[in-house]
């Protein structure tokens, strides 16, 4: 296990100095939420009414979790794109532990996270982000954050290592996760929504990260049909349990998976 | 003296040195089986023994000397899509030092049998052994002894050459420093000193299979495979592919290396095994292989109308049946006993009146070899060949 870890690591290293060798996957993967935070601000902004607060404030924590969710879509493209050419049977002829590819993927996905996550905190602090729920609870808020995106980074190595190529990986994990961000809280309140898409809406982990964000960064929630149901009340201990069950489910079934698969 | 008589029958075994008139080679030396009779004495024979004891003894001493590095059994894989079975009773040994080419057309089950061997894959039935490690059953311990380079260049692209090289050194559970060393030292070997800093994105095809086979040697592997370490690349990359692994070869590396070209088998290997099917049709060296086939050729260009005569003419010479090229008019029969047969085809065909345009005895080429085994050629996919047809 320990003799995992750091063979992991050393994926995990090889990840970052991708990054420095190749800065623009750094500079896209930073400008696109960049870009969303500017986007909604000026753009749907003033068009969405949210009681209680600016839309920036409402706006922010939807975004953060939005872009931990994308990072779905950076394991397994990344993943796939390992299995396409060949540099997986190299791994796995070396005398490392099979799990360290997976492992030190998983956590070199999440490292990249910390660098998006502050140059966003960043950009909504200049267009008049302004949390207030304390240090110690803001520290909280992105540290779950972390953990959501790499519960999430879970679900990426299994669909990196199912599919047949990268392209094909970013295709489902856009049709997976665009759905999930966009029929949530994240960006418009659901009491707009009609009835069925608000209790759908009520139990997606998105919205549960949301609202627990939110409430993190010290914005009170506001719930339409769904006020006072479980995920509605406790946002916070429903997320835990989501990210709770998908790592339970996913890292031995994706590590699993991945030792039985072979490159193509 | 001894007598020569004494060798025939049996074959003989020594316990003393002393028993040579060749002083230098020592006792288990794998010179002795080639000695003759006259090298020996009859006055320093100590003891005779059946050709079982003579085996025995020298298996023992030898040993260390041709113990055997890779040996697969009876291996057979099916993949679940195909049809076919990718291997289907595969079985080869690597004797240590030595270079196996496991010589086959696409699609015939090499670079399965590599991945099985290099435990990227489990075989449904069979065992196999490298360096006398079971392969299914300690796959972690032969992943520390072996090195593996594939078809395609299994290296971080993004990365430059030395990152490449130290990272894998680092995943061998070398130190920092010891996997830098290793790393400037396989770059100078495999000269790509001068691009170790650039990103392998601008590298050639030859210079990506060169890192790849430096990455394979980092932890120097008791045993190296090579899965067509040239296909792809253009005549000068596969030219300095070929120099590189010469130059292993040189150094005593034991190797596994599959390829469809002929040419590469003959250029590299002490030893050739043949497969089509999953499964090894022939295998010795390749002039055994030649001389499985029929040994010699006997070739004879004639004017047209005389072909029908030639061929019965050699026929009866070599005493079975010759082929008619009627292209060239020429007429092909396999012999034995070489000149003596050429003389006898002469003479016949003398006797006959037939004008010999053209004569040639002549040795399979390693092309006749694989088309005589598999009934196909080579470096040509079954496949496509048939579409050709059809067309």
């Amino acid at each position: 296990m320990i003799n995992a870890i750091k063979d992991g690591l050393i994926i995990t290293k090889r990840q970052l100095l991708q990054l420095s060798r190749v800065p623009e996957v750094l500079i896209f993967s930073t400008i696109q939420p960049v870009m969303f935070v500017l986007l909604f601000r000026y753009v749907f902004g003033g068009a969405i009414n949210t009681p209680g607060s600016d839309y920036i404030q409402f706006l922010m924590p939807g975004i953060f979790v939005q872009t931990v969710a994308f990072t779905l879509a950076t394991t397994s493209v990344g993943l796939a794109m390992d299995m396409t050419k060949g540099l997986i049977d190299r791994f796995r002829s070396l005398p490392i532990a099979r799990s360290a590819v997976v492992l030190g993927r998983t956590l070199g996905d999440a490292t990249l996270n910390i660098v998006v996550l502050l140059v966003m905190a960043l950009t909504g602090f200049i267009v008049g982000w302004r949390p207030s729920g304390g240090v110690v609870s803001i520290t909280a808020g992105f540290m779950f954050l972390m953990l959501f995106g790499y519960a999430m980074s879970w679900i990426g190595v299994l669909i990196g290592i199912s599919v047949r190529d990268a392209r094909t990986a970013n295709n489902l994990v856009f049709l997976i996760v665009f759905p999930m961000t966009f029929l949530s809280n994240a960006f418009a309140p659901t009491t707009a929504m009609p009835r069925v898409l608000q209790y759908f809406a009520e139990w997606n982990p998105v919205s549960t990260m949301v609202a627990a964000c939110r409430e993190l960064f010290g914005l009170e929630n506001q719930f339409g049909v769904t006020a006072g149901s479980f995920p509605s009340e406790n946002p916070i201990l429903m997320s835990l349990i989501y990210i709770i069950v998908l790592m339970v489910v996913l890292i031995p079934v994706s590590t699993a998976k991945y030792k039985r698969t072979s490159s193509r | 003296m001894v007598k020569r008589e004494a060798f025939n029958g049996e074959s003989v075994a020594c316990l003393s040195a002393g028993w040579l008139n060749a002083p230098s080679l020592e006792f288990g030396h794998p010179k002795l089986h080639e000695l003759g009779p006259s090298d020996l004495t009859a006055r320093s024979i100590l003891l005779i023994a059946p050709c079982g004891a003579w085996s025995r003894l020298t298996a023992q001493k030898n040993k260390d000397i041709m113990k055997t590095a890779v040996s697969a059994y009876d291996l057979v894989k099916t993949y679940p899509k195909g049809k076919d079975r990718a291997l289907d009773g595969l079985s080869l040994e690597v004797a240590e030092g030595t270079v196996l080419g496991v010589l086959g057309p696409n699609g015939a089950g090499k670079t399965t049998c590599v991945r099985v061997l290099s435990t990227l894959l489990k075989p449904d039935s069979g065992t196999a052994t490298v360096a006398g490690i079971d392969v299914i059953k300690h796959p972690d311990q032969v992943r520390k002894i072996i090195g593996l380079s594939g078809q395609y260049a299994a290296v971080d692209e993004s990365l430059t050459g030395w990152d490449n090289l130290v990272m894998f050194g680092r995943l061998y559970h070398l130190s920092q420093s010891a996997a830098k060393q290793r790393a400037t030292e396989l770059l100078e070997q495999f000269h790509l000193t001068e691009s170790a800093k650039r990103a392998i994105t601008t590298y050639s095809g030859g210079m990506r299979r060169r890192l790849d086979l430096a990455a394979a040697l980092i932890v120097r592997p008791k045993v190296l495979f090579l899965d067509e370490p040239t296909t792809g690349l253009d005549p000068r990359g596969r030219l300095d592919m070929w120099e590189v692994i010469k130059d292993l070869v040189a150094g005593g590396a034991t190797l596994l290396l599959t390829t469809q070209y002929l040419e590469e088998a003959d250029q590299l290997a002490d030893r050739i095994a043949v497969i089509d099917h999953g499964k090894v049709i022939a295998n010795g060296t390749a002039d055994e292989l030649k001389t499985q086939v029929g040994g010699e050729k006997l070739e004879v260009t004639v004017a047209a109308n005389q072909t029908a005569a030639t061929k019965a003419a050699l026929e009866l010479v070599a005493g079975h049946t010759a082929n008619v090229d009627e292209q060239f008019n020429r007429v092909s029969v396999a012999v034995t006993g070489g000149s003596s047969a050429l003389t006898e085809a002469v003479r016949a065909l003398d006797s006959r009146s037939i004008n010999i345009i053209d004569l040639a005895l002549k040795r399979p080429s390693l092309d006749d070899v694989f088309l005589a085994l598999t009934g196909h050629i080579a470096e040509e996919e079954p496949v496509i060949e048939e579409k050709r047809r059809k067309r």
